[in-house]
């Protein structure tokens, strides 16, 4: 790639945690390194030496096989040197604490901590204690804003813009970090957010965040220009917050009978892991309308893009190749 | 004998319905006499010219961790930490290790206390054995013990048929049940409010209901049993509804709110720091202001803190890890005047009683604590009413220093603390009697 586009020397936070604290024009920031970062996917030789010499850690105390290998692979197409830290095999089995462990990797030279924990605010906590830069790889069910850029990367490059959208978030939006981040980044960027799914786990409060909430599948569907299906994790149900899974599949599950009824040129996205036959049926998610293997792509995209913006080489003005 | 006379100061005492200048002698032990002639000869002499002297004050909620946790907090620790707050007597909580439930543990603190000579220290006994909500504990021995009232604070009595029990029995010893109003169904894995900033930052609800409910539970049955109800900590705009209206029906029941809860909302969580975590948790401004309406309108007539210290490396755990709580009694006074009295919801007089006679008649002291009449405990906190001060959590008593206050500047803070007959603090600094 050339120099960064101009947009990136907006940036200067040293960190991203979410996109709740994040301007249109700095989401649109990162969108636009990452369309400049696309690119290098494409080459025969996919590295640029943006973070050569630099040290990133990947700090996963929740396991997310596919997170933490894009990261890495967005890290290592930067040129920087990535090592992975996972809790399981790590000192706070032995009591050690959260902070003390990030403290020691800083101590071994980190210069950004990507951070995936099961507690809302955890990156926020480690952002105080530390010196490095921290990326929130998803806490709790508070945000996962590299999802939600991918997400808005992958509709802006489909549908050309987000502005004047309507999008629909279905599932379980309660407990959903990924929903958060989407509502966050959809609303700033002009779209408008429709969120389906039961009352228990789709609670109303969420429309004073200036989403719409609807409980019908069938209602809202033909005003979606995107579906974005999230996950059901199965221990909801254990809880009881919706009655079986196939109840569920019945009212929200995404059928080709339900896109037959969709406009024509509806988008479907959705976060991996899918769980086929739950939240959407094979024929969906490999159809024509499907978009989740471009995300997968994008999100290595925005990841460098993030990557390079929170270690401060746009804001030095270095160029990147 | 030693006989101090405090001159010169605002003396207001609510139990005798004093707001006046006027001189208090102590002799011994125990107050001489209130008004503008005493003895001559005097041992010492306090000038309380422009500050207000009032009967010791009493803390209804504290958690001193000993036995078990005292890496947060001892007996002595806390205690210095009360007389660094101008408080001199402090009921404290049976969640201990283990916990109060037995003639022995209560001794024990008793014990204590009065190995560390400072402030007054009252245990207040379980309701049931092993704090586990299944028997009741040996209420009437724990009274002979030394037990003031009882409780299983830090969770709920849940058991319906166990709170009705405890609430009988207790009455034989016209003891008060005190109770953390909480249903657990509703609260399970709850770390903040639930609502629409747990909503918004994706944590763990604890929805108002939760408290709602079980204050309306504890009131029916506190009415058919005849017994005496305190509801521990008010947080919730309803359960402040629901005690005034219990109270119109002639219901036994009390309530204490702690300042944490008329000054903090729930949107201080978005820093994600735990020391504004605590149990009940903060609440919408809506919950604020109608627990300040419910002190102003006597629905409330008890300020306490629920001192819950927690040693450092405890509260700096990730959010729903850290323990629930902050220390409070240092900065009770401040915040009451600076959030109570100040913006006029409340006069002194009525401040003062709420944290002088009316805890002392909760506790059943009031015989002897909680008033400046002569023969009563020699018990007396002079407050400085216009010191501005900077909240420095480094400089707390306590052994932890889990206040969200921090760096907060506030008005007022204890001048002289005077307990049995003996000055315990003074300008600022502890005093070894
Ligand atoms: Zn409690």
């Amino acid at each position: 790639m050339s120099t960064a586009p101009a947009s990136a020397a907006t940036w200067t936070r040293r960190h991203l945690l979410g996109l709740e604290e994040l301007s249109a024009e700095e989401i649109t920031a990162i969108l636009d390194t990452a369309e400049s970062f696309a690119e290098v996917s494409d080459r025969p030789r996919k590295k640029v030496p943006a973070l050569q010499g630099k040290v990133v850690f990947n700090l996963f105390f929740e396991n997310s096989t596919r997170t933490r290998t894009s990261f890495s692979l967005a890290a290592k197409r930067l040129s920087a040197d990535v090592q992975d830290f996972s809790a399981s095999t790590s000192s706070l089995s032995k009591g050690e604490s959260f902070i003390d462990t990030a403290r020691n990797i800083e101590a071994m030279g980190c210069d950004v901590m990507i951070v995936r924990h099961s507690i809302s605010g955890a990156p926020h906590l480690l952002a105080k204690h530390v010196g490095s830069s921290v990326i929130n790889a998803g806490d709790g069910a508070h945000e996962h804003p590299t999802q939600g850029l991918l997400d808005l990367l992958t509709i802006r490059r489909k549908k050309g813009r987000i502005e004047g959208l309507t999008v629909g978030l279905v599932g379980d939006i309660a407990h959903s970090r990924v929903a958060r981040s989407n509502i966050w980044g959809l609303t700033k960027l002009g779209a408008k957010v429709i969120l389906c799914g039961p009352p228990t786990l789709v609670p109303r409060s969420f429309e004073q965040l200036g989403c719409e909430v609807a409980y019908h599948l069938d209602d809202v569907l033909p005003r979606l220009d995107v579906i974005n299906v999230l996950r059901i994790q199965a221990e909801r149900q254990q809880r009881g917050l919706f009655p079986s899974v196939s109840e569920y599949f019945y009212f929200y599950g995404v059928t080709q009978q339900r896109i037959l009824r969709s406009r024509p040129d509806v988008l479907l996205i959705a976060p991996g892991p899918i769980n086929r036959g739950v939240e959407l049926t094979p024929e969906v998610a490999d159809g024509p309308h499907s978009a989740i293997l471009d995300q997968v792509t994008n999100g290595l995209a925005v990841r460098m893009a993030v990557l390079y913006l929170v270690s401060g080489r746009a804001s030095q003005g270095d160029r990147a190749d | 004998m030693s006989t101090i006379h405090i001159k010169g100061g605002r003396l207001i005492d609510p139990s005798q319905g004093i707001d006046a200048t006027l001189d208090l002698w102590l002799r011994e032990k125990q107050v001489l006499a209130v008004g503008r002639d005493g003895p001559e000869q005097v041992d010492e002499v306090i000038d309380a010219t422009g500050l207000i002297v009032c009967p010791g004050l009493i803390d209804c909620h504290v958690h001193l961790r000993e036995p078990g946790n005292e890496e947060d907090e001892t007996i002595a620790t806390g205690a210095d930490a009360a007389l660094a707050g101008g408080v001199t007597t402090v009921a404290c909580m049976p969640n201990t290790i283990p916990p109060l439930d037995t003639p022995a543990g209560v001794e024990y603190i008793v014990l204590q206390a009065k190995r560390a000579k400072k402030c007054n220290v009252y245990p207040v006994g379980a309701v049931s054995k092993g704090r586990t909500g299944n028997e009741l504990a040996e209420l009437g021995r724990l009274v002979e013990a030394g037990a003031v009232a009882f409780t299983d604070d830090g969770a709920p009595v849940a058991n319906p048929a166990l709170m009705k029990r405890a609430l009988q029995y207790a009455s034989m010893f016209d003891k008060v049940i005190m109770q953390h109003c909480q249903v657990m169904e509703l609260t399970e894995g709850g770390v903040m409010n639930g609502g629409f900033q747990s909503m918004r930052l994706g944590i763990p609800g604890m929805p108002p209901e939760a408290e709602d409910i079980m204050v309306a539970r504890d009131i029916r049955l506190a009415e058919v049993t005849g017994g005496r109800l305190h509801i521990q900590h008010i947080s919730t705009a309803r359960a402040v509804d629901c005690v005034r209206e219990g109270k119109r029906r002639g219901v036994r029941v009390t309530a204490e709110a702690c300042p944490h809860h008329f000054t903090l909302t729930d949107d201080r969580l978005a820093s994600f720091d735990s020391h504004f975590k605590m149990n009940p948790p903060l609440r919408t401004q809506s919950d604020v202001e109608a627990v300040i309406e419910g002190l102003t309108d006597g629905t409330i007539e008890i300020l306490s803190t629920d001192h819950a210290p927690h040693a450092p490396e405890k509260k700096a755990r990730e959010l729903n890890l850290a323990p629930f709580g902050i220390i409070g009694l240092e900065t009770l006074v401040p915040l009451t005047i600076s959030y109570l009295i100040e913006p006029g919801h409340l006069d002194w007089s009525t401040a003062i009683r709420m944290l002088t006679i009316a805890p002392a008649q909760l506790l059943g002291l009031d015989h002897r604590k909680g008033s400046l009449r002569p023969g009563f405990d020699a018990d007396v906190t002079i407050l400085d009413p216009s010191a501005r001060w900077v909240v420095d959590p480094s400089q707390s008593r306590s052994k932890s220093r889990n206040t969200p206050f921090g760096g907060w500047e506030v008005t007022g803070r204890a001048h002289t603390v005077i307990v049995n007959g003996e000055v315990r603090f003074r300008a600022g600094e502890l005093t070894s009697p």
